[in-house]
């Protein structure tokens, strides 16, 4: 297991190199530079301003000297957009953000998630069941930009229990309305793999000899038939865990959280080609281990599978 | 004596889209201690749905009515919960795929320890224990070591030896086996055979075995039921049975089994197909496949009369049966 994990370890380098090169040339493929304005500058001024960013070598030398400057120094590089800031410093203030309420959220939703699911394989066709997945549709199809007014409305402007946004060092009630309006567009679609993996194990041949035995109905729900119904969830859960922590433009803006979603977006608006390829490493590696994680998970649900 | 188990017009009923199909029609037997039963019938003759649902077992749109007594209770009397007290301690059974009919996400042991756990009250060291003995029983080599296995890590006869370990870890009443060794090879199939008759015997429990392999019957079985369309059409010895059948379809049933002796080109099976039971021939059931049949089968269904030596039939032909062509 600590060589499977290793070895991962190991080829999540190169993969990382490649996203590295495959986004610095799209980036730059793609038109407009960082300080292409609608203002006219003089070409002299813009000649200093490529030199003091390093945009005047050629773009090998500069894919060189970022890579290296990342893998030996742990430097990101200036911002090209913000002047007073590094990469670095935008995913040191974003990130802990984002991932405060990514995480909250991401627990909600696969507890409410996995919960309800389990609840209606096991009451199958009665009004639980309906119930459940009723109200995980209709979570489903409100999209999170309408989730948030809505919520911001109920909580903030009728019943004023919470503040409609800020972050506030992440004091807890900064942080309820942006779990609820992130986790609802999750947990939908894990109770719906839930119960229908749910449904599978439940009739297959080893639950029924569980019931044979004479188990009680709830030894035979978590003891024998939650676990081998997890597997398909858990890898749908690995991405959702990323998409999550990685935040989500729509929250950060409707909340002026201040997350690193709206600073991907805007990174990637301005073409602030340094903060742009900071994030994607972040996404990159968070992924690769998320993936890490699932594959590790994986074999621990299903013994069949060895690392 | 008092028998064991003694079933009284059962019926299972399904409920389907527009109609309800009835898959057990008032089936009657006993079940003695200590003895062995046979129950043989073809797919869909209801032999398995008639003991799943003495087992609570029944999928979700089946239905179960009459008395099946253990004892003085009325096993499909009670609610699930009651039930629970004596599925897996006094009524235990064995399903035909041993490759799917244990978990594969937990160890052994603790798939056998929990019976001993929930039904004897033992803690979880003393179940394993116990569980590691009783593996020894049934034949598995290195029981200690084989006990901390999963499933996948074994074979089919050794899957199945595990799942008799665990009918019995109880020493139940009544072991209800459903083609035990369909899925098996044939020479897993005779040792697990010997298994089954060693360890009833120690046990003195009964057993009932589902079946369509007439060997199997001949190597094990004290009594046999033959089941055909969901009520049972002839009863007795299995001697009698097979030396001497009376019902056609029994009759039918032993012609059809290959024999090591006769170097037949070709089996020979019963012309036809088993009936639906959405759509049972009226009269007797087995009139279509029938070589005796006559105008009275067509029109009436012989109800079970009894014979000589306890053995009962439901058929209406009198006089010997030569097996010939079937029409």
């Amino acid at each position: 297991m600590i060589q499977f994990i290793l070895k991962r370890l190991a080829v999540a380098i190169p993969t990382l190199l490649v996203l590295i090169v495959v986004s610095f040339f799209l980036m730059k493929m793609a038109p407009g530079n960082p300080f292409a304005g609608e203002k006219t500058v003089p070409q002299s001024v813009l000649d200093n301003i490529y030199a003091r960013y390093g945009l005047d070598k050629p773009e090998w030398q500069q894919l060189a000297e970022y890579i290296y400057n990342v893998v030996f120094r742990f430097d990101f590089g200036p911002s090209f957009q913000y002047r007073d800031r590094t990469v670095n410093d935008i995913i040191a203030q974003g990130f802990p953000v984002t991932f405060t309420y990514g995480a909250w959220a991401f627990v909600a939703a696969s507890v409410i998630g996995i919960a309800l699911g389990v609840v209606a394989a096991v009451r199958q066709n009665s009004w639980a069941d309906y119930l459940s997945v009723g109200f995980s549709i209709g979570a489903q199809v409100v999209p999170n930009f309408v989730m948030a007014p809505i919520l911001v409305l109920i909580f903030t402007l009728w019943l004023r229990w919470l503040p409609g946004g800020g972050w506030n060092g992440g004091h807890w009630s900064n942080v309820v309305l942006p779990v609820i309006a992130l986790a609802t567009s999750y947990f939908a679609n894990i109770a719906r793999i839930t119960r229908s993996s749910m449904l599978e194990v439940l009739g297959s041949n080893y639950i029924r000899t569980a019931r044979a035995k004479g188990l009680p109905g709830w030894k035979v729900i978590f003891g024998h038939a939650l676990r081998p119904a997890l597997l398909p969830v858990v890898s749908y859960l690995g991405p959702v865990f990323v998409g999550m922590v990685t935040g989500s433009v729509v929250i950060d803006l409707y909340f002026s959280t201040g997350g690193i979603g709206q600073a991907f977006v805007n990174s990637a608006l301005n073409r602030d080609y340094s903060t742009i390829l900071g994030i994607t490493i972040l996404l990159g590696a968070l992924t690769i281990t998320a993936n890490l994680v699932v594959d590790v998970l994986y074999a621990w649900i299903d013994p069949k599978i060895e690392l | 004596m008092a028998p064991v188990l003694t079933v009284k017009d059962l019926s299972v009923r399904f409920a389907l889209h527009e109609s309800v199909v009835t898959a057990v029609n008032n089936l009657n037997f006993t079940l003695e201690a200590g003895e062995t039963l046979a129950v043989v019938g073809e797919s869909g003759s209801g032999k398995s749905q008639a003991f799943l649902a003495l087992m609570g077992l029944l999928a979700k749109n089946g239905s179960v009515s009459g008395q099946a007594l253990l004892g003085d209770v009325d096993l499909l009397a009670l609610s699930k919960t009651e039930l629970n007290q004596y599925r897996g301690r006094d009524v235990a059974m064995i399903f035909q795929d041993p490759m799917t009919s244990l978990n594969p996400a937990l160890r052994l042991k603790q798939q056998l320890a929990e019976v001993l756990v929930l039904h004897k009250g033992q803690d979880q060291k003393q179940a394993e224990t116990s569980a590691i003995e009783m593996l020894e029983r049934v034949g598995i080599p290195e029981p200690a070591k084989r006990a901390n296995a999963y499933p996948h890590q074994l074979s089919g006869g050794m899957r199945q030896r595990v799942m008799i370990a665990m009918a019995l870890l109880c020493q139940p009443k009544i072991l209800i086996a459903d083609e035990p060794t369909t899925a098996l090879d044939v020479t897993v199939q005779a040792q697990m055979l010997d298994l089954f008759k060693t360890l009833t015997e120690d046990f003195g429990t009964s057993l009932v075995l589902i079946t369509h392999d007439l060997g199997v019957v001949a190597g094990v079985a004290d009594r046999m039921m033959v089941m055909y369309g969901g009520r049972p059409v002839e009863k007795g010895t299995v001697d009698d049975l097979f030396y001497d059948p009376r019902h056609p379809y029994t009759l039918g049933l032993l012609h059809s089994t290959p024999h090591i002796a006769k170097r037949a080109e070709r089996l020979d099976p019963i012309q036809g197909m088993p009936p639906s039971l959405e759509n049972l021939p009226k009269g007797c059931a087995f009139h279509p496949r029938c070589a005796f049949a006559f105008d009275r089968c067509l029109a009436e269904r012989p109800a079970l009369t009894q014979l000589e030596n306890g053995r009962e039939k439901a058929c209406f032909h009198e006089g010997p049966m030569r097996y010939g062509k079937v029409a």
